[in-house]
């Protein structure tokens, strides 16, 4: 019974998820060795490794790969310093903090795709587009952000939407800082810079270590902002690894090139995630 | 605080910073609420328009053209559905790893959790054709229970670091006294974690209200959520940006109004564990 228990209590979760990961892993194996076109029912057969040939040497292979590992430092990076920057600014009271929180919070809350189209077209229309007014108020000449700088486009996108997090997170981290140690240290005069470097900056290890776990989960499949805004254009300048094998499966049809496709990014997830456990893992022991 | 007549310098700047950094991240929101109650063409207006007289003309072409409560019921039934069905899950798996740890618990957590790092696309064209043999294409039940699956890594992680804030000593105190399960439960555990089962429960709320991926894919007309409501309005390249915020806006504000009501709570649980 002692040994039954935990074990009873834990097989639905774990079950289900076992399903979920193993039916679609092997069911993608299967797919990427055979020939799998929904358009052309009647071509079908063994393919052997054709299908990962192709994906592999299809020149959008690499962009996409670059892409994915661009979108997902850059986003990581940008919202770990501004998170921490803005937590900072934010850790000791002032009138109106409460208010300020609340509208920092909020575009977390926000759906990738009202996200996306709010960007594309509100901000970053090249002629009605706010960004175009606020350029040609400085004189500048305005920008197409969607047509020539389309990956820096989805970044922008992207950390908007996940600054709250890391915002919230360093925020709520930085409350349980020792207050009496702070002080201390602002007695015997220690300047902000020492502080920063010898106080703030160690109590934040942690949770930075959270964010960049939390934030590698969700950016590694950056999907509907790409696909609301781009569509991974202009060519494919602003596809990833997700984009990619969504447009072989339901752009091109191509169902055995796409599975070959998934398991490449089953790989580079597995990789993340490998990297990712050696990194929090410490963190879980306590 | 009455006394103080003169609010120090450093204390002006930081305000003044604060506010700044806040108003200009907040600015795209902002403009996306004024824009909902702009005519089309007051919304592309050059300059733009600050000041105008409100209309709400949008907010029922909306409803008119497309049908948003469908689509609002849609967010809703799957969305808290899976919300429930997802802490049914989780709940036990997390309190059976938190309470009764073994050798293998924590390959377990970080097992679930990269399953969460598979991107979801790559299961696209094997749950897309599971899902139609299924019959449970562009069905709520079956984004009920991918919502669920896709949530429940992170649920349980949340709520296992939860758990493990409560002495063990306690349930035991209880089980000494003879506590069945179920009391142990509902007596000892639940009083103690409410308030991560209530961050969890919010945050799989938020995830599931948000999520695109799977509902742009497996659902359209029928078990439609917001989120693909909101993906039409992005082909036409016509410009009618003011029925396009209004959609935004009536497809954001349940989940943001929602989020600012319960922010204090759902922060206390989103920092699993980090914060000591």
């Amino acid at each position: 019974m002692k040994r039954l228990l935990p074990r009873l209590l834990l097989t639905p979760a774990v079950a289900s998820l076992l399903l979920w990961m193993i039916v679609p892993l092997v069911m993608t194996i299967y797919f990427s060795v055979i020939r799998y076109n929904l358009m052309q029912p009647d071509v079908t057969g063994f393919a052997g490794l054709e299908n990962f040939e192709y994906f592999l040497t299809d020149p959008s292979f690499t962009v996409a790969v670059v892409n994915t590992l661009l979108l997902l430092g850059s986003v990581i990076l940008i919202t770990v310093l501004m998170g921490i920057g803005i937590a900072l600014l934010i850790d000791d009271p002032f009138p109106g903090r409460g208010i300020v929180r609340l509208l920092l919070i909020s575009p977390f809350f926000v759906m990738p795709t009202v996200n996306a189209l709010l960007w594309k077209h509100m901000m970053m229309n090249p002629i009605y587009g706010v960004l175009a007014q606020v350029w040609m108020f400085f004189g500048a000449t305005p920008v197409d952000w969607l047509t020539d700088f389309p990956l820096l486009s989805v970044i922008i996108m992207v950390s908007w939407q996940w600054l709250p997090f890391a915002t919230l997170i360093f925020m709520t981290s930085l409350q349980s800082m020792n207050r009496e140690q702070l002080e201390a240290a602002r007695m015997d005069g220690a300047t902000y810079l020492q502080q920063l470097r010898y106080l703030y900056i160690p109590h934040l290890g942690r949770s930075v270590a959270v964010v960049v776990m939390i934030e590698l989960i969700f950016l590694l499949s950056v999907f509907a902002e790409i696909y609301t805004t781009t569509g991974g254009g202009p060519g494919d300048a602003s596809t990833n690894m997700a984009f990619l094998i969504f447009k072989q499966a339901l752009l091109n049809f191509d169902a055995g090139v796409a599975s070959a496709g998934a398991l490449f990014a089953v790989v580079l997830a597995n990789i993340a995630a490998a990297f990712m456990i050696r990194m929090v893992g410490k963190n879980l022991d306590k | 605080m009455a006394h103080r007549s003169k609010y120090p310098p450093a204390l002006i700047l930081r305000t003044l910073a604060a506010w700044a950094v806040t108003l200009l991240l907040f600015f795209p929101l902002g403009w996306l609420v004024l824009t909902a109650f702009k005519t089309e063409l007051q919304a592309i207006s050059v300059p733009p328009l600050l000041f105008f007289t409100p209309t709400f003309d949008n907010f029922i072409e909306v409803q008119d053209r497309s049908d948003y409560l469908l689509y609002a019921k849609n967010s809703v039934i799957t969305s808290v559905l899976s919300t429930l069905l997802g802490l049914a899950l989780a709940v036990p798996a997390a309190y059976s790893m938190a309470f009764f740890k073994s050798k293998r618990t924590k390959d377990i957590l970080m097992w679930m959790l990269s399953t969460k790092m598979m991107p979801a696309v790559g299961a696209l064209v094997p749950i897309y054709v599971l899902a139609q043999q299924s019959g449970l294409l562009d069905t709520q039940l079956g984004l009920i229970i991918i919502f669920t699956l896709s949530n429940l890594p992170i649920m349980v992680w949340m709520l296992y670091s939860n758990f493990k804030e409560i002495p063990h000593e306690i349930l035991e105190a209880a089980r000494m006294d003879g506590a069945t399960l179920w009391q142990e439960y509902y007596r000892v555990l639940l009083p103690l974690s409410i308030g991560g089962l209530a961050s969890t429960g919010l945050l799989c709320l938020v995830l599931s209200w948000n999520e695109a991926f799977w509902s742009l894919n497996l659902s359209s007309a029928k078990a439609g959520t917001l989120a693909t409501l909101i993906a039409s309005y992005s082909s036409p390249e016509g410009l009618f940006w003011a029925k396009l915020s209004a959609a935004s806006l009536m497809a954001i504000a349940p989940i943001v109004v929602f989020g600012w009501f319960s922010q204090k709570q759902l922060v206390q649980g989103l920092t699993f564990g980090a914060v000591k």
